[in-house]
Parts: C-alpha cells; structure tokens; sequence
C-alpha cells in the first residue's frame, strides 16, 4: 500500500520541472500572468531596499516580517505549552 | 536523569566548549547580514551552549546565565522587542513593520531598514533562545529535593495509577 | 535516461523519505516511535522546498563582489530559504510539545505502546 503510494508520488514527481532549471516557473521574472515573481524580485532588490547583503535575513525580517513575528510567537507559546503541560499535575497530587 | 555526569572528562570538556559555542551564537547573529545566519540560528547555539551545560553539570547549572524561572519571561521581553519595533513604524505613520519609513537623522532608508532588521534579528534570537532553555528545563521537571519541591524525592511508583 | 535519473534522483530520495517518515506514523504501536515519523516526514518536506530553490551555476543568496544582482539568476531562489527556516523553527516547537505530551502520558500511564494505553485508559 505505501509502496503504491510512493510509486505515485515518483511519478508526480516527473511532472515538476528538473532540478536546478534557471527557467523553471517559481524562477522566472514575470509568471504567466504578467506579474512579478517574488523570488526574482527579491534577488534583485534586495540590497537596494535594505542594504544588507544576505537576501534571506532581508526576507525574513523585512519583506516577511510579519510572518517571522507569528514564527516566534509560535516558539513562545510552546514554550508557555510545556511549562503548563508539565507543571499542572503537581497540582492535583 | 537530572544527575551530573560523573566522568571528569565530560564535564570539563563541556565547560570549554559552552563559551565557545555561545560566543559563535553571538557572532551568528550580529554578522547575519553578512553571512548566513540570522536570529533563530544564533538563537539556538546559545541555548545549546546553556543547555550543554546543564546536561553535563546537572539541571542546577548557568542558572546564573537563564535561570529556569526567567526564561519564560525574559521570552516574552525578546516577542515584545519584536512587536514593538513594528509599533514603533506604526506611530511615523507607516505600515506595520515597515521600518523605512522612521526618520532617523544622517541615515538614509536603507540603512534604518538595516538596523531595524538588527534589532529585530536580536528579539527572535532572545526569544529562540530562551524559549528552547525553558522547553528543555521544563523536560528535566523531575522534582529533586534540592530545589525544595514539596513532594520531592517522591518514587514514581506512588504517582502511577492502577 | 541519464539525463532523466540527472535531473529527478533528488526528488524520488525526497519522495522515498516521505514515504519512510509516513511509515512510522502509520504503522508502528510506540508512540516515540511515531514522533519520529514525523520528524522524518517533516524534514523531506524542508528538503522538497530547499531542493525547488536549487538552480544550476548560482551560489548561495548572500551578494557578493563581482557577481551581480541584478541578473537573478546568479543566486538562488531566496524565497524557499526563508521560509524554510521558518519551518525549521515551527518543527522544533512541535517536536518540544510532542514530547512535553508524551513525558505526560507516560507519568500518568507508565506506557507508550498504544494498545496496553487503550487499555490502562480503559481500565480507569
């Protein structure tokens, strides 16, 4: 059962463009639409908008920053999660 | 579980590695503009170098670093520091998290967007850290007398249920 | 052929992981066991996405002198990056919360294994 599965999931895989294809969809500049994709902008306007040479902090932190606040809110509540989940039994003993 | 390792050799090989470890955090998050890095990476080396600590050592170990009580909160301050450099844009009359637009005098946009990526580089790697400090003191909660839990040193038999 | 095993043996290792992570969720009793799974599960995940960004003859996203931004497609895919290391974040938060849960069941159950869980829970 799972090997027919992953039998299927190898042959939707031969659907996505290669590996490592400049021209793929999620690389290009403009998708089919006629609008800009997000990726290409972001390599391109990177060190203009925020001066900072690594793309990745400049996503994360300014172009997604909203994104990254829900992202340590998440690590916040489950540290908040563990504390309540281990400390609640010593009250009932 | 919680009790120190009693090899020598572990225990002084995880007191020189710790500063180590945490001092490379430190540079992963003020050079992650740079290089690869970033807030939750550094982040987490620093609570590797805590938490090394206290495997080796016993839970009671860098609580002079994060204490266990702290750590819940000092996460909370690192969130705060997060949300509220959006609300700081947010008063010049910005979006949220729009960090151009705060006039700081002698510094052009892309800069201040550049030191606000800083400061909030710094909220997530507080955060991260502490969060995972707490997540991982929280794991070790075996009530030990030391601390002086009430029902310490209680065998587990006695908490089992039929 | 070649050409084909070149460009797509990366996806059918992601796709087998999957297929493994999948596995140990479904099939095995103990539920640390299951966790695992998931973990695995979780990780071929990160690496579909990391794998998507790839594009032959770019480097890493952080500018360099000399090789120009400007043409995007000297970089990766900065995109994927990002949010996967978000992702990273989020499956150690989960992983922290499953075992919070798993170290309290086994406090109130003495167990893991599903079947003798029923049944203690049962027995209640």
């Amino acid at each position: 059962m799972l090997l027919v599965f992953a039998g299927l999931l190898i042959h939707a895989t031969l659907h996505l463009p290669a590996r490592g294809d400049p021209d793929a969809p999620m690389h290009r500049e403009r998708n089919r639409a006629g609008g800009l994709v997000a990726g290409d902008y972001f390599v391109r306007n990177a060190y203009r908008d925020a001066a900072t040479p690594n793309m990745v902090t400049v996503v994360l932190a300014d172009y997604r920053s909203v994104d990254t606040l829900g992202e340590v809110i998440v690590v916040f509540t489950a540290g908040v999660s563990c504390f309540l989940i281990l400390r609640r039994r010593r009250r009932y003993d | 579980m919680t009790s120190p390792s009693q090899s020598v050799i572990i225990i002084v090989a995880g007191r020189a590695l710790a500063p180590l470890i945490q001092l490379f955090g430190i540079y992963v998050i003020i050079h992650g503009h740079y290089s690869p890095g970033g807030g939750f990476q550094g982040g987490a080396l620093l609570a590797a170098g805590v938490i090394l600590l206290r495997m080796t050592e016993g839970r009671c170990a860098a609580q002079s670093e994060i204490s266990t009580e702290a750590a819940i909160p000092v996460a909370s301050i690192g969130a705060l520091i997060f949300a509220g450099t959006g609300l700081v844009t947010l008063a010049f009359g910005g979006h949220y998290m729009d960090y151009g637009v705060v006039p700081v005098p002698g510094i052009e946009e892309p800069m201040v967007r550049y030191y606000g990526i800083l400061l909030v580089e710094f909220g997530i790697g507080l955060a991260v850290m502490t969060a995972l400090v707490a997540i991982f003191d929280d794991m070790l909660d075996d009530p030990s007398p030391e601390n002086g839990d009430v029902d310490a040193g209680k065998p587990a038999e006695d908490l089992k249920r039929p | 052929m070649i050409d084909l095993i070149h460009d797509y043996y990366a996806y059918w290792a992601i796709m087998l992981l999957l297929v493994v992570g999948l596995y140990g969720m479904l099939m095995k009793k103990n539920l640390m066991k299951k966790v695992i799974g998931m973990i695995v599960f979780q990780n071929s995940i990160i690496l579909l996405f990391v794998t998507a960004a790839f594009k032959w003859d770019a480097t890493v996203p952080v500018l360099k002198e000399g090789i120009p931004g400007d043409v995007s497609s000297n970089y990766l895919n900065p995109l994927p990056h990002a949010l996967m290391l978000t992702a990273i974040v989020v499956g150690v938060a989960i992983v922290g919360v499953a075992f919070a849960l798993l170290i309290a069941i086994y406090r109130n159950f003495g167990t893991l294994e599903e079947g003798e869980l029923t049944e203690r829970m049962k027995g209640e």
